[in-house]
């Protein structure tokens, strides 16, 4: 059974595309046969945080006018066997994008036997974003510890509870997730960030990752190497917690509370 | 953290950050018409067995659902008019 995932958030540059990246690296590594499709016609950036910008050949609006093949544009992840990139048209009009393209593109890929398509939205609530969610079984909303993010979320909340297919079929809902991003369980600590509780408890979901707020988000994302694979971060330990809580696994929150300090270290700053 | 921090007493940012998102969200969720669908008839029928023994305004009927934690409170309130009591 293929199970359909759209990575969303409302806002922009809250991390979907660092988490659709991580999140497909986590699963590919784990032997799930897994495509990640970048939604945001006209912005292509997935391609560059998976570091395959340059076999980019076919996108996905070729693939849907019949321009080439399904085939022909996936491109198979170098690190991860069962790993394949969908990238985004980067020049034509966003009308390109249909939802009967969409929905046929999926059926492929169904039929192709993978086991997870992760939608990378774009930002916003517009037609992208729209059809990102569409066909979505499961949606990972990504969220700041910051107002403008935690309100925006739970419009796309409204959203997938509306204007998708389950909704619209009565299927049962979309499985809803919540995964922080850049936190900082220092400033959560001086009363500076709402807590994970916090923002749990606004937008009423259960949590499916927290990741820290750290400079290996950039580095990745400058080598063009999904964070999750740079073993030796605990954003990595992080996003590997969410890909398994997604399994179905059941894994403690880690990276929620700041180090203990020790005696000398308080009494003379640390 | 310094010594003088322990003087010093304004509400932590983030609760007010929480306590503005607790009250817009609410409030745009409402606008949206959020809650199960079954809300406007429940509503309506609720409506007509309170107004069996009392008369209320349609308006002093407020229903409301609230998520949280896991759970989902359905939230029930009238305002009773000054002569029913």
């Amino acid at each position: 059974m293929t199970e359909i995932i759209v990575v969303t958030s409302g806002k922009g540059g809250v991390g979907k595309t660092t988490t659709s990246a991580s999140l497909s690296c986590g699963l590919a590594r784990r032997g799930k046969k897994v495509a990640v499709i970048d939604f945001d016609i006209g912005l292509r950036n997935l391609d560059l945080i998976m570091g395959c910008e340059r076999r980019v050949v076919y996108d996905f609006v070729n693939v849907i006018q019949g321009e080439c093949t399904l085939k022909q544009a996936l491109i198979k992840d170098k690190r991860l066997e069962t790993l394949f990139v969908l990238a985004a048209s980067q020049t034509r009009d966003k009308d390109a994008l249909t939802s009967e393209g969409v929905r046929r593109v999926f059926d492929e890929l169904v039929a192709d036997g993978f086991d997870y398509i992760i939608c990378d939205s774009p930002a916003g609530i517009e037609k992208g974003a729209h059809l990102a969610m569409y066909f979505a079984d499961r949606a990972v909303v990504v969220v700041n510890p910051e107002v403008s993010s935690v309100r925006d979320s739970d419009r796309i909340l409204g959203l997938l509870s509306s204007k998708t297919q389950r909704a619209e079929n009565g299927d049962g809902k979309v499985r809803e997730h919540l995964l922080l991003t850049r936190y900082s369980p220092k400033r959560v600590a001086t009363g500076e960030m709402m807590s994970v509780r916090d923002v749990k408890e606004i937008l009423g979901l259960d949590v499916v990752g927290v990741v820290p707020e750290s400079g290996d988000v950039l580095a990745a994302s400058n080598a063009g190497t999904p964070v999750i694979l740079n073993e030796d971060s605990d954003v990595s330990r992080a996003y590997e917690d969410a890909v398994s809580r997604l399994l179905g696994e059941t894994v403690p929150l880690r990276f929620i509370e700041e180090p203990k300090k020790g005696f000398f270290a308080r009494m003379f700053g640390g | 953290m310094g010594l003088l921090d322990l003087f010093r007493r304004t509400p932590p940012s983030a609760h007010v950050a929480k306590e503005r998102l607790r009250i817009i969200i609410q409030q745009e969720r409402d606008k949206r018409g959020g809650g199960p669908d079954y809300m406007p008839l429940l509503r309506r029928e609720l409506l007509e067995v309170i107004r069996k023994y009392v008369n209320v305004d349609p308006a002093a009927v407020q229903i409301n659902v609230e998520r949280g934690d896991g759970q989902e409170i359905l939230e029930f309130s009238v305002a009773l008019p000054e002569k029913a009591r």
